[in-house]
């Protein structure tokens, strides 16, 4: 613990974040890359290596095309939807927690990431994939639909107790779980019974349109909340504190939130509501790296999707040839931990 | 010179008035306290002061400037405000806190330049706060997270101070620790002090002048001889009380009658 702190007390610079992220960039590469090799089909690192080199050494095992295709059409778009939505929920997650002042709010556990499914599921009874961004876009509708709803219960500039916290977001997820249920009930749309692995987390429909979408969103959204990275850091002390010191805290809070929703709701329309990764990953990273925002957005960026591509990899892999939704993993990891914060929050 | 002035400002929210008619300058280099009781509007005066709450009569104005025209950019290069604790969740050291004072000064996106790292290491220095640089806030004492506020403070370069209830959670010795830090900035740099405060005698002692409301209203404004007197503070207060000095300074000293 003394090693981490003293690691967290450097001054944040250019220098310390561009080393920070590049060391943990490694980090996602090295999951990302053993990721692709893991399942069932005996694919390995050298096999593909040979294969791709135009060496053409004598007797070498080349990839069968069925091999290719497992590798290249399902393996790898999975780990790049993985890494997206990742860094998506964990992301979010440190901004929820600096404009709500609680480090135990998560889009999941709020119910931003049921609004987004919402919205999604919505969309598809409706038939909006017809449209460019129909999906994606209602699913952004549902996000701010939530996050209105979790808002105006905070209130503006005050802090959002624990307590308040895990009421909201118990009750706004009891709405929107009634929703679903309910579209699922009066649908017999086929796309629908796909979207029943939405409510749990699921990785196994990743396709380019999603990756497209996903990455699109994700990265524009974490461009604005970047730039504003340092105010997170004044933000997280109170509205007042943020126009004390020359914060415009209304405007840039919008916009923080918007960006938030967008990026939520960009990994909602790809994937479901996977959960506690935007709760757990912020929370060791301010350990090591400490809670600077010009340090700790990138960081959880990268560290959110690597831990999402290795959740999916377990989820691929335990309980092979069959798979479970990747949420039931992450809930698995996510609920303890939780669990063991709150009641640490409450007992200090 | 006029630095801070309140030209019949009113101010209510949905319901009663909570300030009405209030009028005052706040000349450049003085050290002044706000006192009154619960409920008076000291403190929502001072948010009006720092222009984050728009008074709905009469103007309040800065540097010559209508408070309600100047960006926020503006005003936290000028006035810094104090607050009664720390509200952050994260666990920010207390360096990293004095540098967050440095914002008003960097664009939104930056690091903080070699200027701000001085700046913060002497604003560190007269709060006398180096010790503790490394040290995160929640292992702080109530005092020396107070001195950290100031040092935040200090590092917006203002030329006005603004402190709500600066001490309000301290001890004895913490409290004076902190007006000695206020007073000594007062006198050396001429830093300006508005003060909201509810310890009738440190007011007294530190101040130059007194601005007493009751109601929203100013009952009594100067020197604290002339408005610290056993009438005016009975008069506020609701409270019976007596008067005597201080034995070095022959300021006003203000105690219940206890009868």
């Amino acid at each position: 613990m003394s090693f981490l702190s003293s690691f967290s007390l450097q001054p944040v610079t250019l220098g310390r974040v561009i080393k920070i992220s590049l060391l943990l960039l490694l980090l996602f590469l090295t999951v990302s890359i053993i990721s692709l090799f893991a399942g069932a089909a005996d694919i390995t690192l050298p096999i593909v290596i040979r294969d791709l080199l135009p060496l053409g050494a004598e007797g070498h095992k080349a990839l069968s095309p069925s091999e290719k295709s497992i590798l290249f059409s399902i393996r790898l778009p999975r780990v790049i939807l993985a890494g997206l939505v990742g860094a998506a929920l964990s992301i979010s997650g440190v901004v929820f927690q600096a404009l709500l002042r609680n480090p135990l709010a998560d889009p999941y556990i709020l119910g931003i990431s049921a609004g987004s499914a919402v919205g999604a599921v919505t969309g598809i009874l409706l038939g909006a994939e017809a449209l460019i961004l129909g999906i994606p876009g209602m699913a952004f509708l549902g996000a701010i639909l939530a996050v209105l709803v979790v808002f105006g219960i905070a209130g503006t500039g005050r802090r959002l107790e624990t307590s308040t916290l895990l009421l909201t977001g118990v009750m706004v997820n009891a709405f929107f779980s009634a929703v679903i249920l309910f579209v699922f009930s009066i649908s017999d749309n086929l796309q629908l019974q796909r979207a029943i692995y939405w409510t749990m987390g699921d990785l196994s429909l990743a396709d380019d349109q999603a990756i497209i979408y996903a990455g699109f969103f994700l990265f524009a959204g974490m461009a604005f909340i970047y730039k504003y990275a340092r105010f997170l850091n004044i933000l997280a002390m109170g509205e007042d504190t943020a126009l004390q010191l020359g914060i415009p805290a209304g405007k840039t809070k919008i916009i923080l939130l918007t960006a938030a929703s967008l990026v939520t709701a960009a990994a909602v329309a790809a994937s479901g509501t996977i959960g506690f990764i935007g709760l757990i990953i912020p929370h060791i990273l301010r350990l090591i790296v400490g809670p600077d925002h010009r340090i700790l957005l990138p960081a959880a960026f990268l560290c959110g999707g690597a831990f999402l591509v290795f959740a999916d990899t377990m989820a691929r892999c335990l309980v092979s040839p069959a798979e479970l939704p990747v949420g039931v993993i992450t809930a698995l990891c996510g609920a303890p931990y939780f669990l063991a914060l709150l009641r640490r929050r409450l007992s200090s | 010179m006029t630095l801070l002035q309140s030209e019949n400002i009113g101010f209510r929210y949905d319901g009663p008035w909570v300030l009405r008619r209030v009028s005052f300058n706040i000349g450049e280099g003085s050290f002044v306290g706000i006192l009154g009781p619960n409920g008076s509007g000291k403190s929502t005066l001072l948010k009006i002061m720092d222009g984050i709450l728009t008074p709905r009569e009469g103007r309040a104005t800065m540097d010559g400037r209508d408070i309600g025209t100047m960006s926020r950019r503006d005003i936290a290069r000028r006035a810094a405000v104090v607050p009664q604790d720390y509200t952050g969740i994260f666990t920010f050291t207390a360096r990293e806190i004095v540098l967050m004072g440095r914002s008003p000064h960097l664009d939104p996106w930056s690091f903080e330049g070699k200027r701000d790292h001085e700046i913060v290491s002497r604003v560190m220095a007269q709060t006398d706060t180096q010790g503790f640089a490394d040290r995160s806030l929640d292992q702080l004492s109530g005092g020396e997270r107070q001195r950290v506020l100031i040092a935040r403070a200090l590092a917006q370069e203002p030329r006005v101070m603004l402190l709500d209830e600066p001490t309000a959670f301290l001890d004895i010795r913490h409290q004076v620790e902190i007006m000695n830090i206020l007073k000594l900035l007062n006198k050396e740099e001429g830093l300006t002090v508005l003060a909201v405060t509810h310890d009738i005698n440190l007011a007294s002692l530190y101040c130059d002048r007194i601005i007493l409301l009751n109601g929203g209203t100013i009952h009594a404004e100067g020197p604290p001889a002339e408005v610290m007197t056993a009438d005016n503070i009975e008069a506020v207060y609701g409270l019976p009380v007596v008067s005597g000095s201080h034995e070095l300074t022959g300021r006003p000293v203000i105690m219940p009658r206890m009868e």
